[in-house]
């Protein structure tokens, strides 16, 4: 739903649209839109499918950049966007008010952008503040 | 009517199982609530599992009001649908989510005017029984801020021409 606040920001591109919620295909028009399996860090069988099903999306649709709000599916997929030379747009969930998601740590250093919601946890070295999707 | 929705990931059964006694309790017969995943099912109230978009976004039109778990996705649909909604976090320790995420959510949203909370089960019962009172936040617009939305545009377009 965050993601889908920054069509504009796409617009005149070719993009695909990676999401575990099947429902969200009439909001993304003529774009490409490929759904995942949704998993948590509890749940080891799934992640390894999911990050399977990214790789799989990852090399059919061979991104120059890929952006994600956060999650499990969007730390695979720009691992996996990093692998074959694409740049990274990480915007932290404006969920996290207090600190920056595990997720969000964890690509940091892959990260060519990396920006959080809030302005408090902007900081020197760590994610900037560019504005928020709401 | 009053709309209930737990997101589509997990139950949040402690929250719905405080509105189904409250229902009961006080003879409402105007709740519907969309309950995730769960083997336990609400008495008092209408339910349903899961919605499709299309549905989801009709119960939300006809909703006075929406209570929820504090997640992103409940909140941003009421402040574009212009609702007014009382959100309960989910607790970390109770496994109901990763962590108290949450609870630092709906506080922040709170400060900012732009959410009622209920952090338990009792606040959420007596929160209930004036949320015919509660007024929606000012109503946003479908798309991020501009600046968001630039800083991005510029980043991907220096990467289309940048080399």
């Amino acid at each position: 739903m965050q993601l889908l606040r920054l069509r504009p920001a796409f617009e005149g591109h070719d993009v695909t649209f990676v999401t575990v919620q099947p429902g969200y295909r009439a909001d993304v028009g003529n774009a490409r839109f490929r759904v995942v399996n949704d998993a948590t860090r509890w749940d080891k069988i799934g992640l390894v499918k999911m990050a399977l099903r990214l790789a799989w999306i990852v090399l059919r649709s061979r991104p120059h950049v890929v952006v994600s709000t956060g999650a499990a599916p969007g730390y695979f997929a720009i691992r996996l966007g990093k692998l074959i030379g694409a740049k990274a747009v990480w915007v932290d969930s404006i969920a996290n008010v207090e600190e920056i998601s595990m997720t969000g740590q964890l690509v940091q250093s892959r990260a060519d952008l990396w920006l959080t919601q809030w302005p408090h946890l902007a900081r020197e070295g760590g994610p900037r503040y560019a504005g928020a999707v709401l | 009517m009053i709309f209930v929705t737990v997101g589509a990931q997990m139950p949040f059964d402690r929250m719905v199982q405080a509105i189904d006694r409250w229902a009961a309790d006080r003879s409402r017969d105007d709740v519907f609530a969309q309950i995730g995943p769960t083997e336990w099912h609400p008495s008092a109230i209408e339910w349903t599992k899961f919605l499709q978009p299309p549905e989801f976004a009709s119960k939300v039109e006809e909703a006075d009001a929406i209570v929820a778990h504090a997640g992103m996705g409940s909140i941003i649909t009421a402040l574009t649908t212009g609702k007014p909604i009382l959100v309960m976090p989910r607790r970390g320790d109770l496994r109901e989510t990763r962590n108290d995420h949450q609870i630092a959510t709906a506080r922040r949203f709170a400060e900012l005017g732009r959410v009622a909370v209920a952090f338990d089960e009792s606040e959420l019962e007596a929160k209930l029984d004036v949320i015919g009172d509660l007024r929606a936040a000012d109503r946003v617009g479908p798309d991020a801020s501009e600046q968001l939305i630039g800083t991005i545009r510029e980043f991907i377009e220096g990467k289309d021409s940048g080399e």
